[in-house]
C-alpha cells in the first residue's frame, strides 16, 4: 500500500501490484471464527479430504493479527457481535471477510430476538456461501471466489460475490440506507 | 410406584392441598409454593424414593391471570429408575418461588435461565444472575407478552 | 534476610515507575495478588463460544466462572411458533457433533404425547443412525481432545472416518451433516440393502482403525500425564450436580438410559455399559473409547436383526401420509393440507422423554394445550448441565490444563445455549 503511494500511478507500480496481489491470493491465511455448526464444516474444509491448505491456506491462524481472511461460520447474536467486530478490527489490513452460511448472510432459520440477521449489519462481507452449513467444496468455490478478487484488488465491500448452487453471483453492493 | 409416591406424600403432608394427575404413566405433582422446598428434601431423603437427581427445572408462563408463571421439576431417581414431576405456580404480582438449591446443586443454573427467560425471582439463591441474554437487557424472552422478533432497540449492535 | 530486602524495594520501585504522574491510582504487586483472566469466547481450544473466567494465583486456578450466551437463538420461543413437524430441522442444530440424535430424541417425545409408535424396521433404522451418531460425536471428541493437548495426527485421522460417515449419512438421508431424517411416526425414507452392506463394511473396519489412535495415544507419556489426575469429580459431586453421560460412568456410576429405562428396541439389544472408577480426565477418555467399541457391536446386531416392513406407521389424523398417496387419494390429500398448515393436534397434557445422547440425558418437555404448537417445549441439554462442573474439576488445576479439561468435557454450545 504505501508503495504505491510513494511511486504513484505507473507501469512499474501496476506490474508491482499485480504481483504482490498474486502473492497475497495464494496465501490467504484464515481466522476461523467458528461459532457454531458451520464450524464443523469449517474444519472438514481443513481436514485430509478437501484440503485447504492446498490453496494457500496453509494454517488457521487463530491470532487476529496474523491473518488475513475472516471466515465468520455460525450464527451471530447481539451478544456474540461486539466480540466478532472486536476481532475485525484488531486485523491488519488488507483484510477480508467470508460470511459462510444462512446464518450469517442473513439470519439464516432463526428470526428470533437474540440473533443479528445478517453480519453485514456490522462488517463489511466479501463473499457470501449459501447453504445450511454450505458444503466444504462451496467453501472452498469461495476461496477461489475470494481469491479472484485479491487479484483484481478490489476493495473490500465492493462488488460482493454469492455463491449459490455452485455458480457465482456478482452484485454491486447497493447504497446504505 | 405412582401409588407408592402418592400415599407417602399425603401420609408426610396431611394437611398440605396436593393436586395429583397422571398422563401417560407419569405422575404430576402440584404443589403449593410456601412448602415446595420440604417436599422436595423429603423426596430426596425418603428411603423408598431417593430421587437425588433432579433432571430439568424450567419455567411457564401460563397466561392466566391468577397462576401466571409456573416452575416444573422433573425429578429422577437412579436407585428406582422411577420419574416424577413436580409444579408450582405463582402470580403475577408476585413472581417469587423458594430456590431448591440447597437440595440439588444442580438447580443452581436452571432458576438462573429461569430467571432470566421468564422474570421470577428465587428466593434463598446464592448467585441469580442472568443466563444468556446480556446482564443489561431488560425484558423477559419467554413471556407471551414479549414478541419472536424482539423488541427493536433493546440490544446493541456495533456499528459498521 | 538483606537479599529479600532487596528484592522487595526493588519490586516496589517497578511499580512506582508503572505508575502515572498524572493520576492517582496505586497498583497492587501482581506476585502477590490474585489475578483474573479471561477465557474469552473466541479461543482456539474452547469448544465453541464458551467464555470462562480465571481466578488466578500465580498459575493456579483459584476460582472459575463460565458464562454462557453467546450462541444463545431462542430455540423455546421458536418451537412456540412452529408446529411439531416444523421444529424437526431445529433440533438438528442443537447437538451439531450428532444431528440424528437429536432428531431421534425430539421426535420420540411428541410419539409419546400422541400415543403412537413407529413400526419395528423404523425402530431399528432408529436404533441404527442413533448409534452412527454416536461414534461420529465420539470421534470428535477423540480429534479434539488430542489436538487440544498437542497431538493433531490423531484429529485428522479421526476425521477420515467422519468424513466415511458422513458419506454413509448421505446415502441414508441426503444430507451430510443436517440431516431432519426422522418423522413423527417413522422416518423420512426407507434404507436401502446397498446403504446396509457400506453401513456393514464401515462397521467391520472401524476398530482397526480406532486401535491405530489407541496405539498413539494410550500409552504415550505426554497424553496419559496431562489428563491423569486432571480434573477430577467424586461420585458424590456429580450426582448432586446431574452430571451424565459418559461423564458419570468415568467417577463409577453405571448410569445409562438405555438400559435403565429402554426405549426404542434397546431391551432386545446386548451391550455392555463401561464403567471406570477415578472420574479424571483419562477416564472419561477411556469410557467413550469403550462406548465406541460397544456402539460397533450394536450396529452389529442391528444390522442382522434388521426386520422387514413399513418405515412409517399407519395412523392417517397424525402422521404425515406418503407422497404417492397424497396425489392419488383424497382423505390423504386433506390430511396432509391439515397436517402441514394446522399441525398434529396432540391431547393436552404434558410429557418429558429423555434418551441417552453421545453427551448424557439429552431430554424433551413438551407441555401442550392441544393445539398444534406446543405451549411450551423444554430442552434439557446435557451440555447445559454438564458445563456446571466446570468450576469443581477447575479447582486447583494450572491454566495449561483448563484445556484439557474443557476438552474431556466435551461440551457443545449449540446445546448448552439453544
Amino acid at each position: 500500500m504505501g508503495l504505491e503511494q510513494a511511486l504513484g500511478d505507473s507501469f512499474l507500480t501496476t506490474k508491482l501490484e499485480d504481483a504482490i496481489n498474486w502473492c497475497r491470493k495464494n496465501s490467504l491465511f484464515p481466522m476461523p471464527m467458528g461459532i457454531s455448526c458451520c464450524a464443523i464444516e469449517m474444519m472438514a474444509f481443513a481436514g485430509p479430504r478437501f484440503d485447504a491448505a492446498r490453496f494457500g491456506s496453509e494454517v488457521f491462524r487463530f491470532s487476529p493479527r496474523q491473518s488475513d481472511v475472516m471466515i465468520v461460520a455460525g450464527t451471530t447474536t447481539f451478544k456474540m457481535a461486539k466480540v466478532v467486530r472486536k476481532i475485525y478490527d484488531q486485523m491488519p489490513d488488507p483484510k477480508w471477510v467470508i460470511a459462510m452460511g444462512a446464518c450469517t448472510s442473513s439470519g439464516g432459520m432463526y428470526r428470533t430476538y437474540s440473533v443479528v440477521q445478517g453480519i453485514d449489519l456490522f462488517l463489511p462481507v466479501d463473499v457470501y456461501v449459501a447453504g445450511c452449513p454450505p458444503r466444504p467444496d462451496n467453501l472452498i468455490n469461495a476461496l477461489l471466489t475470494l481469491q479472484r478478487k485479491v487479484q483484481k484488488g478490489e476493495s473490500k465491500g465492493s462488488s460482493t460475490a454469492i455463491i449459490g448452487d455452485f455458480t457465482t453471483h456478482r452484485h454491486p453492493v447497493p447504497s446504505a440506507g | 410406584m405412582n401409588h407408592v409416591v402418592v400415599e407417602k406424600l399425603k401420609t408426610r403432608f396431611a394437611d398440605a392441598a396436593f393436586e395429583f394427575s397422571e398422563f401417560r404413566a407419569e405422575l404430576t405433582v402440584v404443589v403449593p409454593k410456601e412448602i415446595i422446598t420440604e417436599v422436595c428434601q423429603y423426596l430426596k431423603e425418603a428411603p423408598e424414593l431417593t430421587y437425588d437427581s433432579l433432571s430439568d427445572l424450567c419455567g411457564i408462563d401460563m397466561n392466566t391471570p391468577a397462576k401466571r408463571f409456573g416452575v416444573i421439576y422433573n425429578l429422577y431417581s437412579l436407585a428406582t429408575k422411577h420419574r416424577i414431576r413436580l409444579k408450582t405456580f405463582c402470580e403475577e404480582e408476585d413472581p417469587t418461588v423458594p430456590t431448591v438449591t440447597g437440595v440439588w446443586g444442580t438447580a443452581n443454573w436452571h432458576e438462573r435461565e429461569a430467571y432470566d427467560m421468564f422474570g421470577m425471582d428465587f428466593q434463598g439463591h446464592p448467585d441469580l444472575r442472568r443466563m444468556y441474554m446480556p446482564e443489561e437487557f431488560e425484558h423477559f424472552p419467554l413471556r407471551k407478552d414479549f414478541p419472536l422478533m424482539g423488541i427493536p432497540g433493546s440490544l446493541p449492535l456495533p456499528k459498521k | 534476610m538483606e537479599q529479600h530486602v532487596e528484592e522487595v524495594t526493588r519490586r516496589t520501585k517497578i511499580l512506582q515507575a508503572l505508575e502515572d504522574q498524572n493520576t492517582s491510582v496505586s497498583f497492587d504487586d501482581p506476585l502477590e495478588n490474585q489475578m483474573v483472566l479471561n477465557m474469552g469466547p473466541q479461543h482456539p481450544a474452547t469448544h465453541g463460544v464458551l467464555r470462562v473466567l480465571l481466578r488466578l494465583d500465580g498459575e493456579t486456578v483459584v476460582a472459575s466462572i463460565p458464562e454462557l450466551g453467546y450462541l444463545h437463538r431462542g430455540y423455546e420461543k421458536l418451537a412456540e411458533n412452529c408446529t411439531y413437524h416444523e421444529f424437526i430441522p431445529h433440533t438438528d442444530r442443537l447437538d451439531y457433533l450428532s444431528p440424528m440424535n437429536n432428531n431421534v430424541a425430539y421426535v420420540l417425545a411428541v410419539e409419546k404425547l400422541l400415543g403412537i409408535e413407529a413400526p419395528p424396521r423404523a425402530q431399528y433404522v432408529r436404533v441404527m443412525v442413533k448409534e452412527l451418531a454416536r461414534i461420529s460425536s465420539h470421534l470428535m471428541f477423540l480429534g479434539s481432545l488430542a489436538m487440544d493437548v498437542g497431538a493433531l495426527t490423531v484429529w485428522m485421522w479421526a476425521f477420515r472416518e467422519r468424513e466415511k460417515q458422513y458419506d454413509l449419512f448421505e446415502r441414508i438421508a441426503g444430507a451430510r451433516f443436517t440431516t431432519s431424517y426422522t418423522r413423527i411416526g417413522g422416518v423420512a425414507q426407507d434404507v436401502t440393502p446397498e446403504t446396509l452392506e457400506l453401513v456393514k463394511k464401515f462397521v467391520y473396519d472401524l476398530p482397526g482403525h480406532i486401535k491405530e489412535c489407541e496405539k498413539l495415544l494410550n500409552k504415550n507419556r505426554i497424553f496419559v500425564d496431562r489428563t491423569d489426575g486432571i480434573g477430577v469429580i467424586t461420585k458424590e459431586q456429580a450426582i448432586d450436580l446431574c452430571y451424565t453421560g459418559p461423564g458419570l460412568r468415568a467417577c463409577g456410576v453405571g448410569h445409562d438410559l438405555r438400559r435403565a429405562n429402554p426405549y426404542l428396541v434397546y431391551k432386545d439389544l446386548d451391550f455392555d455399559i463401561p464403567v471406570y472408577e477415578g472420574g479424571d480426565a483419562l477416564a472419561r477418555y477411556y469410557v467413550r473409547m469403550d462406548e465406541i467399541k460397544e456402539s460397533v457391536k450394536i450396529l452389529k446386531q442391528v444390522l442382522a436383526k434388521m426386520p422387514q416392513g413399513d418405515v412409517h406407521a399407519f395412523k392417517p389424523k397424525k402422521v404425515l401420509p406418503r407422497k404417492e398417496r397424497v396425489y392419488t387419494k383424497m382423505e390423504e390429500l386433506i390430511h396432509d393440507f391439515m397436517l402441514v398448515n394446522f399441525g398434529v393436534e396432540p391431547p393436552v397434557g404434558e410429557v418429558y422423554q429423555a434418551v441417552e445422547a453421545p453427551k448424557g440425558e439429552l431430554g424433551f418437555y413438551i407441555h401442550s394445550h392441544g393445539e398444534g404448537y406446543p405451549w411450551r417445549l423444554k430442552i434439557r441439554s446435557p451440555s447445559f448441565v454438564n458445563l456446571q462442573t466446570l468450576p469443581v474439576m477447575l479447582q486447583g488445576c494450572m491454566i495449561s490444563d483448563v484445556v484439557a479439561i474443557i476438552g474431556s468435557l466435551d461440551p457443545v454450545m449449540g446445546e448448552a445455549d439453544k
